[in-house]
């Protein structure tokens, strides 16, 4: 009985939290004035065409860049390779906008790097070939760069916590190392690398800042497009509606796909991973493939960011500035512990109850990665309004008392829009980690006459200690970036370093927002390197000494 | 549990900190503003120190807001609406979320054309859109109209950002008020036929274009070359260097004007203490303060303007009532869609 009144309060909760993700859907009831029949005459075709081109270049990306360096410094010893374990996780800290403005910045027609060209061997425009930054190639290299630690962080999670039995047997068996990797720990790994690569992907899919920049008519671009330029909320809500269809039926053809295998862990011994050794040729190559990383996705734009605000340091006013950061931070951090409360709680009880009901309400929940940020901002918007005007008029006639807005403009809103764009990241890091944990676990301590409660206290949370300290610290760095949803929904006078960086940048004033820039990547630094370390703590008999 | 409790309750406390919203003050104003918080915040801290009313403000792009405000309804707390483009405002009437203000001073000082008929909305500055050119390559002899963009001599010459930015759709919605739809695709058409490049970046990125040699000519709005030959930078104000001015139409109807504007919102709380900023905005010190600081030409006649804005000379403005826009906007995007004009 109180089984079910607490699975109960669960649904409940998603259901609140589905909120705007539903209330978008629910746009396709409404009628769009024929924008429809005009899209589908001149460029749905190319805005799916594009969209599509963009996953599959970023998808294919993230997994070069983040599969085998994880693979690398994770069974492997080379210079460098211990300091490359957190490195790699660098470029997470920088906003795919920031690094679009950085790049095109440096390497578009008229910046540095081309204009060094043109100089040094006196050549005009169009006597040399130089690649088009501001083009699809150039997004994908943008995005990639930054979303791979999506994909790196979730696979080297695995690679880290697989038993080396099963390594071990593979090799008795006349593996080869590679054969080890490709045959055993990439398919054992799959949940972890697809849960990173859906991740990316979503994010691929939300992305507005980068693809407008860069002039690329995604399905995104299209959906803002329809809105602003022809004033058809309608119409947009309904593209965004598509798009999450379309994410719905990527998600469930791949847990169809998975059929029944199930992947936890049939060994609890571990014992120290037994790092290859390498020949000095494959150290070289095992080195700069896992540096080239790092270099283009965080060494590189930021010490361009650096110079820029160098130059420009006479204009940051300190004072504002502080309270820019301090903005960020506490939003950041509020929202990180919530979304890591709820998804935990969330996934567990999923875990209890694997049941219809609550696999959809966690899928519809899911999506809300997925939709761009001003989307979820009105998802939000929509709902807070009613309720706030409601409770008003009620007041008014009971009372005689006008209780105005009292949650929508204020920081509550802000936080919800948040919870509900990045409560997936945490969802899906808790349940790769959780999936790992043997049912036969929480048997034991059943049998042992524990509570469901006293299992979660007891056996898993000190067993996903990496996973939820990952969790959180992921959504700590993503609302640290996050522009769209915070720049409408927020109170009067309230600013922060993602909505500074942008409104400079947005004035092409790329010099002077670099300040601002900088700083969310720093502020982001720091807990994307404890999410590094603990994870390399995380293995199972990790000694702390070593 | 405990510490799970603990943490509850740092959150719980962490929230309510966060949370508390500020008490009302005496005399205020709240604005929803398109126009970026540095290029209008100086402003409005002069009013407050002139006026010792707090002016507190929400920025944000034009269209978000007004869903926003729409949104909020009767309850919605801002009061002024402030767009840096006319179609926003246009927008914002038809929906209802403006109210009339009836002020002699706004009457007064604002030409006709720039503000709507019924004083729903006011413009407060005025930003043209021209041609600039290479002044190495192009005799400016050879430019004359808009209109005369799409001849074949300039193919693959010209640069200008996408079409799902406001400055070019206003520009379109122009070009339909004066021609019709069916000219007006023919021209856009032309036009895109003679781009150099895929549109992309934004009108400093065509300036900066044309100083490399990518194309002859760019579209743009005045004030982002003026910000350019002021910047810090010392690259930008090389490349604008290399760039003219050239004011299209002057023989006929004159150059595209645009408009940053404002409007009361249909449920401003704080009325009076709008207009109060309303007046302010075309006030002297306002308006000499748009011309100096952000290079855009007052709205007001007469009121002196920086030096890089009077190097340009005086020009013939489109006297086109700008509220004769009207739905135009949404035609222009489906118009640009279908010319292929990205």
């Amino acid at each position: 009985m109180g089984k079910h009144v607490s699975l109960l309060a669960v649904i409940v909760l998603c259901l609140l939290l589905s909120v705007p993700v539903l209330t978008v859907f629910s746009s396709v009831f409404n009628s769009s004035d024929g924008v429809w029949q005009h899209l589908v005459d001149t460029l749905l075709w190319s805005y799916i065409f594009q969209s599509l081109q963009l996953m599959l270049g970023v998808g294919f990306m993230v997994l070069v860049l983040g599969v085998v360096p994880a693979w690398l410094v994770t069974m492997t010893r080379f210079p460098g390779s211990r300091w490359l374990e957190w490195a790699l996780v660098l470029p997470l800290a920088m906003p795919a906008y920031i690094i679009a403005y950085t790049y095109t910045g440096m390497l578009d027609v008229a910046g540095p790097v081309q204009g060094f060209i043109r100089d040094t061997f006196d050549l005009r425009f169009g006597d040399y070939w130089f690649p088009q930054i501001r083009s699809t190639g150039g997004a994908i290299t943008m995005l990639s760069l930054v979303l791979y630690p999506y994909v790196y962080l979730l696979s080297r999670m695995a690679f880290l916590e697989q038993s080396v039995c099963v390594l071990e047997v593979s090799r008795t068996l006349g593996s080869s190392p590679w054969h080890a990797f490709t045959r055993v720990a990439v398919p054992l790994a799959r949940p972890a690398i697809i849960a990173g690569l859906a991740l990316v992907l979503m994010e691929t899919l939300a992305d507005y800042g980068t693809v407008q920049y860069f002039g690329i008519s995604t399905f995104t671009a299209g959906i803002f497009r329809t809105w602003f330029g022809m004033g058809s909320a309608t119409a947009a809500a309904q593209l965004s509606a598509v798009l999450m269809l379309f994410i719905l039926v990527l998600v469930i053809a791949e847990q169809w796909s998975r059929n029944r295998a199930r992947y936890h862990h049939t060994s609890t011994r571990y014992s120290h991973l037994p790092r290859l050794r390498l020949t000095s040729w494959k150290m070289a190559g095992a080195l700069m493939y896992c540096l080239l990383p790092v270099l283009l996705g965080f060494l590189i734009p930021v010490l361009q960011l650096a110079w820029w605000a160098w130059d420009t340091r006479a204009l940051v006013d300190f004072s504002a500035f502080s309270q820019l950061v301090f903005n960020s931070l506490r939003l950041a951090f509020t929202a990180a512990l919530i979304a890591l409360m709820l998804g935990m709680l969330i996934t567990y009880a999923k875990r209890l109850q694997p049941g219809l009901p609550m696999r959809t309400t966690t899928r519809v929940l899911g999506l809300g990665y997925a939709v761009p940020g001003t989307v979820i901002a009105v998802g939000v918007l929509i709902p807070f309004a009613w309720l706030d005007n409601s409770l008003d008029a009620w007041m008014r006639a009971q009372f005689g008392i006008a209780t105005g807005l009292l949650m929508s403009g204020t920081l509550i809103a802000v936080v919800f829009a948040y919870i509900v764009r990045f409560l997936p990241v945490a969802m899906n890091t808790v349940d790769a980690g959780l999936g790992k944990i043997k049912p036969s676990m929480d048997d034991a301590g059943r049998s042992m006459g524990l509570g469901s409660w006293q299992i979660l206290r007891l056996i898993h949370i000190p067993m996903l200690k990496g996973s939820l300290l990952t969790a959180a610290l992921l959504v700590f760095v993503d609302v640290l970036k996050e522009l769209p949803a915070t720049l409408i929904l927020r109170p009067f006078n309230f600013n922060t370093l993602a909505i500074r960086t942008y409104e400079l940048a947005n004035q092409e004033r790329l010099t002077e927002a670099a300040a601002s820039a900088l700083m969310i990547v720093i502020a982001g630094i720091i807990p994307v390197i404890i999410i590094s370390l603990s994870i390399s703590a995380s293995r199972p008999g990790h000694d702390k000494r070593t | 549990m405990k510490k799970l409790l603990l943490s509850m309750f740092a959150v719980s406390a962490l929230s309510a900190g966060l949370f508390i919203s500020s008490a009302a003050q005496a005399a205020e104003v709240n604005v929803y503003s398109g126009r970026e918080e540095n290029l209008i915040k100086p402003l409005l801290d002069r009013f407050t120190a002139a006026t010792g009313i707090t002016v507190n403000l929400i920025t944000a792009g034009a269209d978000e807001l007004t869903t926003r405000l729409e949104l909020e309804g009767a309850n919605s707390p801002a009061d002024l609406l402030l767009t840096v483009d006319v179609g926003r405002l246009l927008r914002a009437k038809e929906l209802g979320l403006l109210q009339a203000v009836d002020s002699d001073v706004l009457e007064s000082q604002i030409p006709a054309q720039y503000r709507d008929s019924e004083g729903q909305w006011f413009g407060v500055s005025l930003r043209a859109r021209v041609v600039v050119y290479d002044k190495e390559r192009v005799d400016p002899a050879q430019l004359s109209t808009y209109e005369d963009l799409v001849d074949p001599k300039w193919r693959g010459q010209i640069c200008v950002r996408s079409s799902s930015n406001i400055y070019n759709q206003s520009m379109t919605a122009a070009m339909i008020s004066h021609h019709g739809v069916e000219t007006t695709e023919q021209w856009a058409r032309g036009l895109v036929a003679n781009f150099a490049r895929d549109p992309q970046g934004g009108d400093r990125d065509q300036i900066a274009a044309v100083a490399i040699g990518q194309c002859q000519l760019a579209i743009v709005n005045t004030y982002y070359l003026a910000g350019m030959m002021n910047a810090t930078n010392e690259e930008q104000r090389e490349q604008a260097s290399k760039v003219a001015v050239f004011w299209p139409n002057q023989d006929d109807r004159g150059a595209h004007i645009n408009i940053s504007g404002v409007g009361l919102t249909a449920h401003a709380p704080n009325r009076t203490e709008a207009v109060q900023l309303l007046e302010y905005l075309v006030s002297d010190e306002a308006q000499t303060w748009y011309a100096e600081t952000n290079n855009e030409f007052p709205v007001r006649q007469g009121v002196p303007v920086s030096a890089t804005l009077q190097a340009w000379g005086e020009f013939k403005a489109d006297d086109l009532a700008l509220e004769q826009l009207g739905t135009h906007n949404a035609e222009s995007v489906r118009l640009m869609d279908r010319a292929g004009w990205r």
